[in-house]
């Protein structure tokens, strides 16, 4: 019996040392590959929880610029931003990709991003540049809008028209309808705080009042309000209006024909910029990566990868995107140093009529 | 009684018998502090002292706003009710599950830990689906509400009361109960007078820990409360993560501060262990008067199962017919992530090694300090507030500890290590906590006796103390791996793209619009809570008859 649980107990010790030698081992290779010599071998990008590219894309960028890349992602857009204005002095990378046109007033006030424009960028990508830094610093790659979506087949079968306005929204028809993420837990959240600023002005917080009495939800994240409270998100939820974006309607096609649409007068415009951090140590490598995030392949994958469009005028969209995905001609926008000013104050504004 | 005169070379010798185990003591810290000091407390101060760039002043301001208080207040009373409701449904089954003998014992052992290790966004999504508007048990009306939170912070932390209570509890001597049963105490007696003041260390342990779990969760109150209610930890997220309000965040990580350690105080006294008889477990069959305890088990065992079955059901799903897709899926990058599911249950195993010995080996140390029988008033004092001490990184905002790491730690915030050595903190607590009560029932008169047949230091801890702490120990290495594979907060910021662990990677699935990546988010859930269930199976496995001789 004791020999037994010896024998056991030293088999398992080993076969788990062996895991930590060897994982330690190869990781510490690859640190000192990273920690490397004089010429910097590796250029890092620090991003939010949401990028992804294919590997192939990533293998053909290390190929071509050779430089190996090295991803570091915590956090939505938000913490990414507060995360590379803290650390500015002494930055986690070369490069940045994510911050928004929310953030990014904050971001350029700091003294995060140091001055570089792509030489030849795609046609298109220019009109997206942020309001007031007109792309010295930073280099739009990718955008989508944030709009509510309503389940087409919900109101179809309940014999009642979808609502069409923001306005709509309140109205005891849709009472107990609507579900969206929080604004200081999730940036579509604040995407749709700024729509109804954009919309309503200094009168918003009347309109969330109302909103909020007329039975709205407010989660956590996109993802809870999506694929928990949302009729069409997979989860079997109860409310068929839902803060999304205007791919949704992409991946809810079900026999050529989609269940859900977005509310085209409802979107606010987020575009998502790449910029060299001011105290890189592989400037060069960082620049490499902002010009191969304009690349036509990489714009091509974003929507696949993403979720997001391309910046670069005359990229092809993925067959259900051309169909199913409609961006808003006239979307709502906010200023980013109106943003930057208010920014604060509306939060805590929200915050506590949220939590009455 | 007369006092003995001592010879000056008696004094003499005395003295230097006691600064040699005040030395030895202080070897024995200084490896834990050391640690502690670097990669917890160097970081928690750089963040908090940024706070402190315009003086005190706005830092105090921030403590008077009525927002403040009102925080303050929900994160203590919700915590507390949390705990009371762990302790309450937690002691019945860990005498079911110790005390008792039965048919599927250790797979329930193991399931009731699941939880404690389960990503809080996934079981958060699994909790709404059953408890939100649409779900089978929505008619409660919990969703969104206090008791919603409550319910999902009892969900998370019951299964720290049931082992740590248990472990104390298996091999607690049956004679002294059935002595007083004996003299005619009836068994609400004998529990209130012999068995609950040996297991009080055991219990007010397990609570603090709780509690402190409680009064530092993040995901549940999001996630059940709906945005409706703020705890202070919620508040310090929105506050750095958000808002760049770093007058605000450092107000509210001081007050976090101290609320903990006043209560760390608090349940020290509480805690003063007295020496107990330990005994080989000798779990009985139950009888008619175990039908009580053995029902509170198995609504405990219900409550935990149902939104385990949800998140299992899911992952099996897809479309509204059974299928293994979402697993198939799990060995390829699908869409969202960068490396497979398969490879991320890979490096969290590994991770979870180096942080399970680094745990053991700190909280080994702290505990053989904390529990050595002091000699005057000051060294007391001193091992009270060691013990606290370490109790500390359960206590501190995940974002205050990780920013603060980013911004302190220069060029080693990118070695593979700081991802376990950060884990191994969030642990060390737990171990500690399990050990110590098990190491203070230890009667020091064995010790010493040890001592004067000539056992050295070494030799009276492996002779007394090993014997009696080595299976609370591997109850401590499993909690210190589920608690690794579990961790996300402080692993989310500082984990390294090219190696996420397997909550990071659950967290970026369902963070991702598509049915598959869902699908596949419940799936890599069901894998770690398989993992998890799994090695603590196999923690249960490895029996040590040499207790015997105790």
């Amino acid at each position: 019996m004791r020999i037994r649980a010896l024998v056991i107990t030293v088999t398992t010790a080993l076969a788990l040392t062996g895991c930590s030698l060897s994982g330690s081992g190869s990781d510490n290779t690859a640190s000192k590959g990273s920690k490397g010599a004089e010429a910097p071998s590796d250029v890092v990008l620090v991003t939010h929880d949401s990028f992804t590219l294919p590997q192939e894309l990533k293998a053909q960028f290390e190929k071509t610029s050779g430089y190996k890349l090295v991803v570091r992602q915590s956090g939505d857009a938000g913490a990414l931003t507060n995360k590379l204005v803290l650390t500015k002095d002494d930055p986690t990378g070369d490069v940045s990709f994510g911050v928004d046109n929310t953030f990014a007033s904050r971001a350029l006030d700091a003294g995060v991003f140091a001055d570089y424009t792509p030489r030849d960028l795609p046609a298109g990508a220019a009109t997206f540049d942020l309001p007031g830094d007109g792309g010295k610093k930073l280099t739009p790659v990718d955008n989508g809008n944030v709009c509510v979506n309503v389940d087409t087949t919900w109101f179809q079968a309940h014999h009642q028209a979808p609502p069409a306005t923001l306005d709509d929204l309140t109205k005891p028809a849709y009472k107990g309808l609507f579900v969206t993420p929080g604004a200081t837990t999730s940036s579509p959240g604040l995407a749709f705080l700024l729509t109804t600023i954009a919309t309503y002005g200094d009168a918003w917080p009347a309109y969330w009042k109302k909103l909020l009495s007329n039975g709205t939800k407010v989660d956590d994240g996109w993802e809870d309000a999506y694929t928990v409270d949302f009729t069409q998100g997979g989860g079997h939820g109860k409310r068929p209006i839902v803060l999304s974006y205007d791919s949704s309607p992409a991946f809810t096609v079900k026999g050529g024909v989609s269940s859900t649409q977005a509310l085209l007068g409802t979107c606010f415009t987020q575009v998502e910029y790449a910029g060299v951090l001011a105290k890189a140590k592989n400037p060069k490598g960082a620049e490499a990566f902002v010009d191969f995030l304009l690349s036509p392949e990489v714009q091509k994958a974003l929507p696949d990868a993403m979720y997001v469009f391309p910046v670069a005028h005359g990229t092809p969209l993925p067959a259900e995107w051309a169909k199913f995905a409609v961006q808003p001609t006239k979307p709502l926008t906010v200023s980013p140093q109106d943003i930057n000013a208010h920014r604060d104050e509306w939060l805590r504004t929200w915050s506590d009529l949220v939590s009455q | 009684m007369t006092p003995v005169r001592r010879s000056s070379s008696e004094r003499q010798r005395a003295y230097r018998g006691s600064l040699r185990r005040a030395l030895a003591l202080l070897a024995l810290a200084a490896p834990p502090v050391a640690v502690l000091a670097l990669f917890f407390v160097l970081p928690v101060w750089g963040m908090v002292s940024r706070g402190f760039s315009d003086g005190i002043g706005p830092v105090l301001e921030v403590l008077g706003r009525p927002r403040v208080h009102r925080v303050l207040w929900f994160t203590v009373w919700s915590a507390t009710v949390a705990t009371a409701l762990s302790v309450v449904l937690g002691l019945p089954a860990a005498y079911a599950l110790h005390r008792l003998t039965w048919p599927g014992r250790p797979v329930v052992r193991a399931a009731l830990l699941v939880p404690f290790v389960l990503p809080t966004v996934v079981v958060g999504v699994a909790f709404r689906q059953l408890l939100g508007e649409a779900g089978p048990l929505g008619f409660l009306g919990l969703d969104g509400t206090a008791a919603g939170i409550v319910a999902g912070l009892v969900f998370f932390n019951v299964a720290v009361v049931i082992r740590t209570v248990g472990a104390a509890w298996e091999s607690l001597d049956r004679r002294a109960a059935e002595a007083a049963a004996a003299l005619g105490a009836g068994p609400v007696v004998v529990l209130r007078t012999v068995t609950l003041p040996a297991l009080r260390p055991a219990i007010v342990s397990s609570a603090t820990v709780v509690f402190l779990f409680c009064a530092t969760a993040f995901g549940v109150v999001l996630t059940m409360g709906g945005l409706r209610y703020s705890s202070v930890e919620t508040e310090i997220y929105l506050l750095t993560t958000n808002l760049l309000d770093l007058q605000a965040a450092a107000a509210l990580s001081i007050l976090q501060l101290v609320v903990v350690t006043v209560l760390l105080a608090f349940a020290a006294r509480l805690r003063v262990s007295t020496a107990v008889r330990r005994t080989v477990p000798r779990p009985q069959r139950p009888r008619r008067a175990d039908v009580p305890v053995l029902l509170v088990t198995a609504v405990l065992l219900a409550l935990v199962a149902a939104p385990l079955l949800t998140l299992v059901v899911g992952s099996l799903r897809t479309d509204g017919g059974w299928t293994l897709a979402n697993y198939r899926a799990l060995g390829t990058p699908g869409t969202a992530l960068l490396v497979p599911v398969t490879t991320a249950l890979v490096t969290s195993l590994r991770t979870a090694v180096d942080a399970t010995w680094m745990a053991l080996l700190l909280g080994g140390l702290v505990s053989v300090v904390v529990t050595r029988r002091s000699h005057g008033r000051m060294e007391r004092r001193a091992r009270v507030v060691l013990d606290g001490f370490f109790m500390l990184p359960l206590g501190v905002s995940a974002v205050t500890l990780g920013f603060g790491l980013l911004l302190t730690l220069g060029s080693f915030r990118e070695s593979p290590l700081l991802v376990p050595i950060a884990q191994a903190l969030v642990a060390l607590p737990l171990v500690v906590r399990i050990l110590v009560p098990v190491l203070g029932g230890v009667d020091d008169r064995l010790r010493q006796a040890a001592a004067s047949l000539g056992a050295g230091p070494l030799r009276q801890f492996a002779t007394v103390d090993l014997p009696v702490v080595w299976k609370p120990l591997l109850a401590a290495a499993g909690f210190a791996f589920t608690v690794s594979l579990g961790e996300f907060g402080a692993t989310s910021f500082l984990v390294r793209d090219e190696s996420p662990t397997l909550p990071v990677v659950i967290f970026r699935l369902i963070g991702h619009p598509g049915a598959m990546n869902y699908g596949m988010a419940l799936a890599a859930s069901v894998v770690l809570a398989a993992a998890t269930a799994a090695i603590m199976l196999l923690v249960e496995r490895l029996r040590v008859p040499s207790i015997g001789a105790f």
